[in-house]
């Protein structure tokens, strides 16, 4: 069996495995739209109150907002056995396990759990994005769509990377590391906006340092046309796959040196 | 008198202690709060400095005060009613609850102790550190423009700390409430799925609710979530005074008495016809 038909197959098994509380599923789908679609109501209720803000509209925030929640929606159903790698994994000595199989263990924890719940937030975010498009001019289709598919593929790459990156930390510390919420929950705060209504050091921060903008505010520049180097924006979402080849390559490291907690 | 009271304070020592050890568990809530606040003061910032000529005449709060009140916030985020206390729910998934019932004790006021203490602890480290780094380190290190205000009075200080405990008594009644959810639905999930988002929102965590529309306003400060974090920022800033504070203070206590009263009915129902669930 192939790489991806495991991988699929891991899913099933995940998915049938939750649609089987189907009260409770549905209960935090319902809530966790109603906390996601709250977020973007207090940036209306900001715009609402001081009308634009350096030019931008809510429309084009809304392109913004609606982006950086979809990447992340999609890498949280698949990461989750990366964001839950010290406290599940490493801590219980199930990791071992993983290495006796003869299977990438990066494939392996891919297909530990297929999430649903992160679908909430799927939903809103293509919604707000939706809406945003309805608002605001943009390049054309022809442009747009291909271009949108590959930033969110590139936005991906960079969330799976952090988390890839906090769980190659927690062969370190034992448990999982929940300062590395700053860059995924906190990158996605910070993904909402445009880039330029932070400060310098900020935007250099999360330009240089963290690729987030390049997956984010650069590409959708692109987008709306008001990018000062249209080509090097269009090839900005490269960034988020080097980080993850950059966190895989940590990851093999650490693993090599890894010692089992043995219990 | 006393004597009455021990097993109650032992509850809440006993929690409390347990709470406190998650050290790493605060330094790393208090680090992404620092983080949240910082990207909230950012984007605040730039509504204010630009919108309609730069001096954010469109706002009911200064922007120094807006800061103030996005720190408060963030400092005492683990106030909120997070949901049901999971070593309860854990209670009621395996069926021990029932040994909760056989204890010679008020179920309500050893609930409410427990989630009393649980709160304070995770909120006493969370919010010292805040307001140091805030209110002393941010002013020492140039950052004055982002910093802590401290309010502008003492008896603003002593409001304020009158308000902060309502609303701890608030959210723990709240959190005793949706114990009594999670023993009558076996499953934590539900409860805090509607609660977390309500708190937030309405408690002015995500975003003032002075800066909400002017139409919404009343309701927003009558409703009971106002007391878990926008009365007590309000009365840090020192902008309510006399008579609207005492509607203010009035307010909170109304919906901590009503909200005792209905988990205490609640409770006494679902005692009445209570199934244990496993064995």
């Amino acid at each position: 069996m192939n790489g991806l038909a495991l991988w699929l197959r891991y899913a099933r098994a995940s998915l049938a495995g939750q649609v089987r509380y189907r009260g409770a599923f549905l209960m935090q789908m319902a809530g966790h739209l109603a906390t996601t679609l709250l977020g973007f109501a207090a940036i209306w209720v900001l715009f609402h109150r001081f009308g634009t803000v350096r030019g931008w509209t809510v429309g084009q925030v809304a392109l913004f907002y609606g982006l950086v929640n979809i990447e992340f929606a999609l890498t949280e159903t698949i990461g989750y056995g990366f964001e839950r790698f010290g406290d599940d994994f490493l801590r219980a000595g199930a990791f071992d396990r993983l290495l006796l199989r003869p299977r990438w263990t990066v494939l392996q924890l891919l297909g530990h759990q297929f999430r649903l719940r992160p679908l909430a937030r799927l939903a809103q975010g293509a919604a707000v994005l939706a809406l945003g498009l309805g608002m605001t001019p943009v390049r054309p289709l022809l442009f747009t769509a291909p271009m949108m598919l590959w930033t969110v593929a590139g936005g991906i790459a960079f969330f799976l990377g952090v988390l890839v990156g906090q769980a190659a930390l927690s062969f370190r510390t034992i448990e999982s590391l929940e300062v590395v919420n700053v860059l995924t929950y906190g990158g996605v705060e910070a993904g909402q906006y445009p880039f330029d209504l932070d400060a310098r050091w900020f935007r250099r921060l999360m330009t240089c340092v963290i690729p987030l903008g390049a997956v984010t505010y650069e590409p959708m520049l692109a987008i709306l046309g008001r990018s000062p180097h249209p080509m090097a924006a269009t090839l900005a979402p490269t960034a988020g796959f080097a980080f993850l080849a950059i966190m895989l390559l940590y990851w093999q490291a650490a693993v090599r040196r890894h010692a089992s907690t043995g219990s | 008198m006393m004597q009455a009271a021990t097993p109650y304070l032992a509850a809440f020592r006993a929690r409390w202690r347990t709470t406190l050890r998650y050290r790493a568990a605060a330094l790393a809530g208090f680090v992404t709060q620092c983080w949240w606040g910082a990207i909230n003061i950012m984007i605040y910032a730039a509504f204010y400095r630009m919108a309609h000529g730069g001096d954010g005449a469109a706002a009911p709060f200064a922007l120094h005060q807006t800061i103030t009140y996005v720190w408060i916030m963030q400092a005492t985020l683990a106030l909120m009613p997070w949901g049901c206390d999971p070593d309860i729910a854990d209670a009621v998934r395996g069926g021990a609850v029932a040994h909760d019932l056989l204890r010679p004790v008020d179920l309500w006021w050893w609930w409410f102790c427990r989630a009393t203490a649980r709160i304070l602890g995770r909120l006493v480290p969370r919010a010292l550190l805040m307001l140091a780094f805030a209110g002393l380190l941010l002013p020492r290190a140039g950052l004055g423009a982002w910093a802590l205000h401290p309010p502008p009075s003492i008896a603003d200080a002593a409001l304020f700390a009158v308000s902060i405990l309502l609303g701890l008594a608030l959210s723990a009644c709240i959190v005793v409430l949706l114990n009594i959810v999670t023993v009558r639905t076996l499953s934590p999930a539900g409860g805090n799925a509607v609660i977390t988002p309500l708190a937030l929102i309405l408690s002015g965590n995500m975003l003032p609710l002075a800066l909400f529309p002017g139409a919404f306003q009343t309701v927003l400060i009558l409703q009971p979530f106002a007391g878990l974090g926008d009365l007590p920022c309000r009365f840090w800033l020192g902008t309510l005074h006399g008579g609207r504070a005492i509607l203010a203070l009035g307010q909170q206590a109304a919906w901590l008495a009503a909200v005792a009263v209905a988990g205490r009915a609640a409770l006494r129902r679902t005692l009445h016809r209570l199934e244990i669930q496993g064995g």
